[in-house]
């Protein structure tokens, strides 16, 4: 990078803030997913509004491709640095701004973490929703870009239902607010597009949330099933009965064993768990429970137990929540998937999960959000056999292939970053990506807002669809294609 | 090049459509001071869409209608020769009540919807205006809730897929049929609430609720900043309501609660409030209407103004005084029914220069920071064209508004779509 513009990033930021020596870049090489790994040019660790901007209209200005960067714990590549830009981090932007409790919202920067929102209000017995299981590190800027959700996104919704405004850094640098502490601000719903845009409009400064109150009791019940298909079945009893828990959870037997090997959260070893969260005044929780532990019963549960105190709830929790990292311990590597099926369609993924482990000769260990159809298959490979870290990949690419023909999506909540923009024209047809990048074009038409992410292939602004035609500006020698 | 208006060959239309689905305007078609010339109710999304690209080609510019409920929203178009109508499009395409979510064409009505969902013991948990009317490609346009918004969030948080037609012809789908979806742009939410501005909206999917198992109601009266102080406290509390709303007019000011769930779930939540709102009683008879108040306050004999407007849930009381002071100033007549999460709609009858001066006096208040003043937004929606003429209905635009237009100019380059109904000319 040139030295006239590392000399203006410095007097933007502060000498200590800019990041150029190979070892400290080499932090920022990859996020959560450690497949892919770019060197950027430079980092950024800006503290305020006004510097983000600043950056930004450098970049817009040189035309140098950024990408913002939270806790970095993203699952699919999403703060993927570009080789031939910047990584502005927002990690010392992570101060909470206004809390109000009244109106139940909380003003905060992007590099707030999550679980620190909830810590914040939790005296006074509120709480912020979205709970991914990385919420003690990864930050309210990242939740946005990835539209998080969690275990209890089956009720209480996403981040998008709990974001309710933004104030963003444009691609050119200039500033503009979406949606606000009132509710419907009259204008198109940017605030809306926006979250899980995953980087690729702008950057988020500032963040409104939405907090709620903490329901009057929550009760975990624990039940153990033969097979994932009776919990399945479980499942489908629990929701035919007109019940919404605040989160249903299922976890196959490899699972099962990870989380005990890792976290010993005393878990029946059993063909398939199911974990059912109730919440609510303590009365309509108490009915409810009862119609929970009849349901399990008559699919087939032969232990069930109910988690009523705080200590006990957090242990049962433990091993859920620890079920990726948990993996660890049964395999010297693995990769993490995230799609999602129509609920229903669980027993048929499930057994052509298990005929594509089988052939490929690969284990996989399941987790789901069950309550939403959101699955999570570990594919568990040994990085040291030559050939089978691609042959896990291929398996896992073709969960999500069974995904698609289930009527389902390639991601519920990790996003596709770079990992899998190249299925996003195996679910969507070309009409429909062409469509969203009108909207990637209205915010960004230089393409310099975490570039080459989310879509299959770069496409400039005012290119058609379908057969290759140099752009107008490849014509005029203006842009290139690479 | 786009040919002439006058030399239009709607034969080319009829071609497409078939002729019976192509007919004049009537005078019954006209709005918001705007005639259309024809109107086309194409059969499938295709034709909508070639219907669209044809107008566009055409030089004409088109509104889309639905139940035709809400036509009159927004700031009249600049023209309109084509109305598009959604009729002949009213399927339940698909009700997965396993899976809880159901695929419906944007001609529905919201009653039919509701109807079919029931037979399963769900519903799409929202209660928007005139159901009856109204259909899934009209609330979606015009982002309409009611009064469930409190507990189950409005249309953003319920739709989960949308296809919709562009002007060029393209027909485009983003998100699908199950609930937790991040694959891609979220169109659903660019479109709700977007009045049919950037294109058509052919088809939708949501995500279902079941139906509540029972639901009591209860009123309390009093003076809108005590009632407003229960409303907070209620917010505050562990209870769980799935209505809450506060209903002003000059004789005086009531709060309206009310609980679902499971009898004995009612009955602990009842006790509760009533110890929250002590000493005030609760009405022993809550009107059977309570919950439709939203709709209620649209009828009325007098010329009259019925702006949606959004506070903070701690300043109800607050736009409680500001619209009475206000609407004093000028001997009108005044109601208002306000949702706990702080968004409602207001009702104003007087003549039209009183109702323009106190919509202006209301939006200019509600700008401001100060201790009177509960800052906000207003929107007139339903008014005397008189009202309209010469300011933007929907307010200020703000520092998104480049933005905005900037998408308007990629879905819809030669504002083929209601040109100029949106804020900020959009």
């Amino acid at each position: 990078m040139e030295a006239r513009i590392l000399d203006e990033f410095r007097a933007i930021v502060g000498a200590p803030d800019l990041i150029t020596e190979p070892e400290q870049l080499s932090t920022y090489e990859c996020d959560g997913l450690t497949v892919f790994r770019v060197l950027p040019l430079a980092v950024l660790l800006p503290t305020s509004t006004e510097e983000v901007q600043a950056i930004v209209r450098v970049c817009h200005r040189e035309r140098i491709p950024f990408v913002a960067r939270g806790s970095g714990t993203g699952l699919s590549g999403g703060a993927l640095p570009a080789a031939n830009g910047i990584v502005i981090g927002l990690s010392r932007m992570n101060r909470i701004l206004e809390v109000d409790l009244p109106n139940l919202r909380v003003v905060v920067e992007p590099g707030v973490m999550n679980l620190n929102v909830t810590a914040r209000v939790a005296p006074d017995g509120y709480f912020y929703a979205p709970d991914p299981s990385s919420q003690q590190v990864c930050s309210i800027g990242g939740n946005v870009a990835e539209n998080s959700g969690g275990a209890h996104c089956l009720k209480y919704g996403f981040t998008t239902t709990h974001v309710l405004g933004l104030e963003v850094v444009l691609p050119d640098g200039s500033l503009a607010h979406f949606g606000d502490t009132t509710l419907d601000r009259p204008g198109y719903d940017l605030c809306g597009v926006f979250v899980g845009s995953e980087g690729t409009l702008g950057i988020a400064t500032k963040v409104i949330l939405r907090i709620m109150k903490k329901p009057e009791v929550v009760q975990v019940l624990l039940a153990a099933f033969h097979s994932t298909n009776e919990a399945g079945a479980a499942v489908s009893a629990i929701i035919a009965a007109g019940m919404l828990p605040a989160a249903i959870e299922m976890m196959d037997n490899l699972a099962i064993q990870a989380a005990e090997a890792a976290v010993h959260a005393n878990y029946p070893d059993c063909g398939g768990l199911l974990l059912v969260e109730l919440d609510g005044p303590a009365p309509e929780v108490a009915t409810l429970m009862a119609e929970v532990v009849e349901a399990c019963t008559s699919c087939g549960a032969w232990e069930i137990r109910l988690a009523q105190s705080d200590a006990e709830r957090a242990r049962v929790w433990t091993g859920r929540k620890a079920a990726f990292a948990a993996v660890g311990r049964i395999s010297p590597a693995y990769i993490v998937q995230d799609g999602v099926i129509p609920r229903t369609a669980l027993p048929f993924v499930m057994s052509e999960i298990s005929r594509l482990s089988a052939e490929r000769g690969l284990r996989v260990a399941n987790v789901f959000h069950a309550g939403d159809g959101n699955l999570h298959p570990l594919v568990l490979y040994d990085d040291a056999v030559p050939g089978q870290d691609k042959l896990a990949e291929d398996l896992a690419g073709e969960i999500l292939r069974l995904c698609i023909r289930a009527g389902g999506s390639i991601t519920g909540e990790h996003g596709v970053g770079e990992e899998k923009k190249m299925f996003m024209s195996e679910m969507f047809a070309e009409p429909d990506l062409a469509t969203m990048q009108l909207v990637r074009c209205a915010f960004d038409p230089e393409h310099l807002s975490n570039p080459d992410k989310v879509f299959p292939r770069p496409r400039l602004c005012g290119e058609k669809p379908g057969v290759y035609a140099p752009h107008p500006l490849e014509t005029a020698g203006v842009a290139q294609r690479y | 090049m786009p040919a002439a208006v006058q030399q239009v060959s709607w034969s080319e239309l009829a071609a497409v459509l078939g002729e019976e689905h192509l007919r004049a305007a009537t005078a019954a078609d006209a709005f918001d001071g705007v005639a259309p010339r024809m109107i086309a109710e194409p059969g499938t999304a295709e034709d909508l869409a070639r219907c669209l690209r044809w107008a566009r080609g055409a030089g004409l510019k088109v509104t889309p209608r639905g139940g035709g409920t809400k036509l009159g929203w927004g700031n009249p178009p600049a023209a309109c020769d084509l109305l598009l109508s959604t009729a002949r499009l009213n399927r339940v395409d698909e009700h997965a009540w396993a899976d809880m979510t159901v695929i419906a064409e944007a001609g529905c009505r919201v009653a039919d919807l509701q109807q079919a969902l029931a037979e399963h013991g769900q519903h799409l948990a929202l209660d928007p205006l005139w159901p009856e009317r109204a259909t899934i490609g009209g609330i979606l346009s015009t982002n309409d809730s009611g009064t469930l918004r409190l507990r189950y969030g409005s249309l953003r948080d319920l739709v989960i897929g949308i296809t919709v037609a562009l002007p060029d012809g393209t027909l485009a789908k983003s998100g699908g049929k199950v609930v937790k979806n991040v694959a891609g742009y979220d169109l659903a939410k660019l479109f709700t609430g977007a009045l049919g501005t950037l294109g058509v909206i052919v088809q939708a999917i949501f995500r279902l609720h079941p139906l509540p198992r029972e639901t009591r109601s209860l009123t309390f009266s009093g003076a809108p900043a005590a009632l407003n102080q229960l409303l907070l406290s209620v917010l505050a509390s562990r209870l769980t309501p799935i209505g809450l709303q506060l209903r002003a007019a000059p004789g005086g000011a009531q709060l309206d609660v009310r609980f679902d769930g499971t009898a004995a779930g009612i009955q602990a939540q009842v006790e509760q409030v009533l110890q929250l709102a002590a000493p005030t009683p609760a009405a022993a008879d809550a009107p059977a209407d309570l919950w439709t108040a939203h709709q209620a306050i649209w009828a009325g004999a007098a010329p009259a103004l019925v702006a949606r407007f959004s506070v903070l849930p701690a300043r109800i009381a607050a736009v409680c005084a500001l619209v009475e002071r206000t609407a004093a100033a000028r001997s009108l007549a005044w109601r208002l029914v306000v949702q706990g999460v702080g968004a409602g709609y207001v009702r104003l009858e007087g003549d039209e220069p009183a109702l323009r001066a106190t919509l202006l006096a209301l939006r200019e208040e509600l700008a401001g920071t100060g201790e009177t003043q509960p800052g906000g937004t207003i929107v007139a929606l339903g008014c005397p064209l008189g009202v309209k003429r010469g300011l933007d209905v929907w307010g200020p635009a703000g520092d998104a508004q480049p933005v905005m237009v900037r998408i308007k100019q990629r879905f819809d380059p030669d504002g083929t779509l209601s040109p100029g109904r949106f804020l900020g000319g959009i």
